[in-house]
């Protein structure tokens, strides 16, 4: 099958400062590819190169297997929105929409064609005699996403488009891009540090740390088999708990001396001898009560903390000596203080090597 | 103009709401006896001068001010006057011309400079130089650049070119594109700066949006750009056009209003009738004239920035 987008070999350097290191990826037709990392990972430095707002310094880019490393990005069959939405601030909306379209001097009949299918998409139509000022921040995105949209491109490419939306917006306009994206079925590459927005949204997700990407998987993947200690760490909030101490044969040793069983446990490859090893459990995947008692690991603990998040409470206590947070029913009485039986799940649990800081 | 329009509005608070005028004197009672000198100087200085001014100018005052009341009659010796009305075709002409090409010049710089050239700074504060000058300055040196004996031409024609004719400044022709070009070396760098402030408040994102529709640099330029620095580019007509309506300094310094009475300009007359010719009168009927001539071009715009608010 042909690639849509497909990436070989990318670098990019400022000077001495290398941003991008021999990057490959390979993007479907009609996927929705999010790239998430912290500020400064090299995200959105690699969603303009695809765009072609940066020269790469090696390295080559096709689109729809065409060679477009050289070509400007109006020739690259993309459409792109922006996270200050970037409107012409002095042009109604309807002008936003066909002004690049005018310039290329398409007729007038197929612009309005355009510009009316954006809008009816869009839910747009009674805003086109508006300027941006008088728009909200949400429908700015929406006008936004419909300049990208009336270009009848390939690939649309997303630079943290709702980072600038209070909670709620965000939330509605992340489900209307999803909507979007089953209806045109278009390729997307969506840039953003918001991991709600990289799982809910993404076929697959590329997790990226200084211009490397780390893992690329689909998001219940990356989630649960997390290929790294960065990845496990990065993804989830509240994030994984990591316990450090060694493996040897079926048990894990806590530094602290507790021993934990983990027959249960799927190596990604075998393993032999004894090696310092970073166990880490999801607060969901360790358990209370009746269901801790099924569980291969199993341990007394005080709460300290309880936080109750409404749908669901969030714990801190200590286990083996190091702090753990676990995530139970909003049902279950608790308090600072109690003592409660916890089971580890060991078997949806993570292992990594502690010198490669690799799966297991 | 502000206070006078506003008073008629205030006395229609007053009779509607009790204590009104204790909270206009005592409200904010420290920030308005700061605001009080201000105040004081603008309306003896500005207000009061200016009612002075056209009050003397219908009498026949010569040296000194006389209460001695003949109408019309000096604006009309003043159209009546060849001098006055080559000044003020001079300065139609002059303004024009320089408001236009130092807001081209100053723009087309300013673009030059934002393309992420070497040693912006130093470009920026070499084109913004001239500004620092006296007018007289640049008048002096310009003087001698044109003169056709010790300047260029001079120069030229000793270095060989015989032919080389470059003597503005001595025909009347064309001594007002001399004029023109001294002010613009004076002038355009400070317009640059303005223009260049105005486009780094750009946003970077609206010209990568830009480039991924296609749009050619020139083009988001001109319909994207320009109408986004609206604000930097009223301030520079504002600017621009007080220098031109006082221009005086320059043509003293330049040409002193020749050859002949080629170079001539309103603010010069005035003061030459004031101060030089001992005929008051003349001298504020021409100031009177000016003034006239700003506010015919101020009010509609002033009316127009500030007075449309509930429509916009």
């Amino acid at each position: 099958m042909q690639h849509s987008v497909s990436i070989r070999d990318l670098s990019l350097n400022f000077g001495s400062v290398k941003v991008l290191e021999h990057l490959n990826l390979d993007i479907a037709q009609g996927e929705f590819i999010v790239l998430l990392g912290p500020s400064g990972c090299g995200k959105s430095t690699l969603l303009n190169c695809i765009a072609g707002l940066l020269d790469v310094s090696d390295g080559q880019i096709f689109i729809s297997g065409k060679n477009v490393t050289w070509e400007e990005p109006k020739d690259r069959g993309i459409g792109m929105v922006f996270q200050s939405y970037a409107l012409y601030p002095q042009m109604s909306v309807e002008r936003n929409l066909s002004f690049g379209l005018r310039v290329a001097g398409m007729p007038k009949d197929e612009i309005n064609r355009r510009v009316a299918r954006a809008a009816e998409i869009l839910q747009i139509q009674p805003l086109l005699n508006r300027k941006p000022a008088n728009l909200s921040g949400g429908q700015r995105q929406r006008v936004a996403i419909g300049r990208a949209l009336v270009r009848d491109v390939d690939v649309f490419l997303f630079d943290e488009p709702l980072s600038n939306l209070d909670a709620k917006l965000r939330s509605d306009l992340r489900v209307e891009i999803k909507r979007l994206h089953q209806r045109l079925k278009n390729t997307m590459i969506y840039v953003t540090h918001d991991q709600i927005e990289a799982l809910t949204l993404a076929d697959r997700i590329a997790i990226m740390k200084s211009g490397v990407i780390q893992q690329l998987a689909d998001p219940h993947t990356i989630y649960n088999k997390p290929v790294n200690l960065y990845v496990a760490g990065f993804i989830g909030s509240p994030s994984m708990n990591f316990l450090n101490g060694t493996i040897d044969g079926t048990t894990f040793t806590a530094d602290d001396g507790t021993v934990m069983p983990i027959n249960a446990y799927e190596f990604s490859s075998p393993v032999t001898g004894s090696r310092k090893a970073v166990l880490g459990v999801r607060p969901e995947h360790i358990l209370l009560g009746e269901a801790a008692q099924a569980m291969p690991f199993k341990t007394e603990a005080e709460i300290e903390i309880v936080e109750p998040m409404g749908s669901e409470t969030l714990a801190w206590t200590k286990v083996a000596g190091v702090p753990v947070t676990f995530r139970c029913s909003s049902d279950i009485p608790l308090a600072a203080g109690d003592k409660v039986t916890v089971g580890f799940d060991i078997a949806r649990g993570s292992l990594f090597d502690a010198q490669t800081e690799n799966r297991l | 103009m502000a206070d006078v329009a506003t008073q008629p509005g205030q006395g229609a608070e007053t009779s509607t709401r009790p204590g009104f005028v204790q909270r206009l004197f005592l409200h904010n009672i420290t920030a308005k006896v700061a605001a009080l000198p201000m105040i004081a100087t603008v309306l003896v200085i500005f207000v009061g001068c200016t009612a002075w001014t056209i009050y003397y100018s219908f009498t026949n005052s010569r040296l000194l001010p006389r209460n001695d009341f003949v109408g019309f009659d000096q604006y009309v010796r003043l159209f009546g006057t060849n001098r006055w009305n080559i000044s003020i075709t001079n300065l139609l002409m002059y303004g024009s011309m320089s408001l236009v090409l130092t807001l081209t010049l100053g723009f087309l710089l300013a673009v030059l400079m934002d393309q992420k050239i070497r040693f912006e700074s130093a470009f920026r504060t070499i084109m913004l130089y001239p500004f620092a000058l006296s007018f007289i300055v640049t008048g002096l040196v310009w003087q001698w650049i044109m003169n056709p004996t010790l300047g260029l031409q001079g120069t030229m024609r000793n270095l060989g070119w015989t032919g080389f004719t470059f003597d503005w400044i001595s025909n009347p022709r064309m001594v007002l594109f001399a004029l023109l070009i001294a002010g613009l070396w004076q002038g355009v760098g400070f317009c640059m700066v303005l223009m260049l402030a105005g486009l780094r408040g750009v946003d970077e994102e609206i010209w990568k949006a830009a480039r991924v529709d296609g749009i050619p640099t020139w083009r988001t330029y001109i319909s994207v750009v320009l109408p986004m620095m609206r604000g930097v580019l009223v301030t520079s007509v504002v600017i621009i056009g007080s220098g031109i309506v006082r221009l005086y300094d320059l043509v003293v310094a330049l040409t002193n209003g020749g050859p002949g009475i080629s170079s001539e300009v309103p603010a010069k007359y005035v003061y030459d009738y004031m101060f030089g010719g001992g005929n008051i009168g003349q001298g504020l009927a021409a100031s009177t004239m000016m003034l006239v001539t700003v506010m015919i071009i101020m009010v509609p715009w002033a009316y127009l920035e500030f007075g449309g608010k509930g429509r916009r």
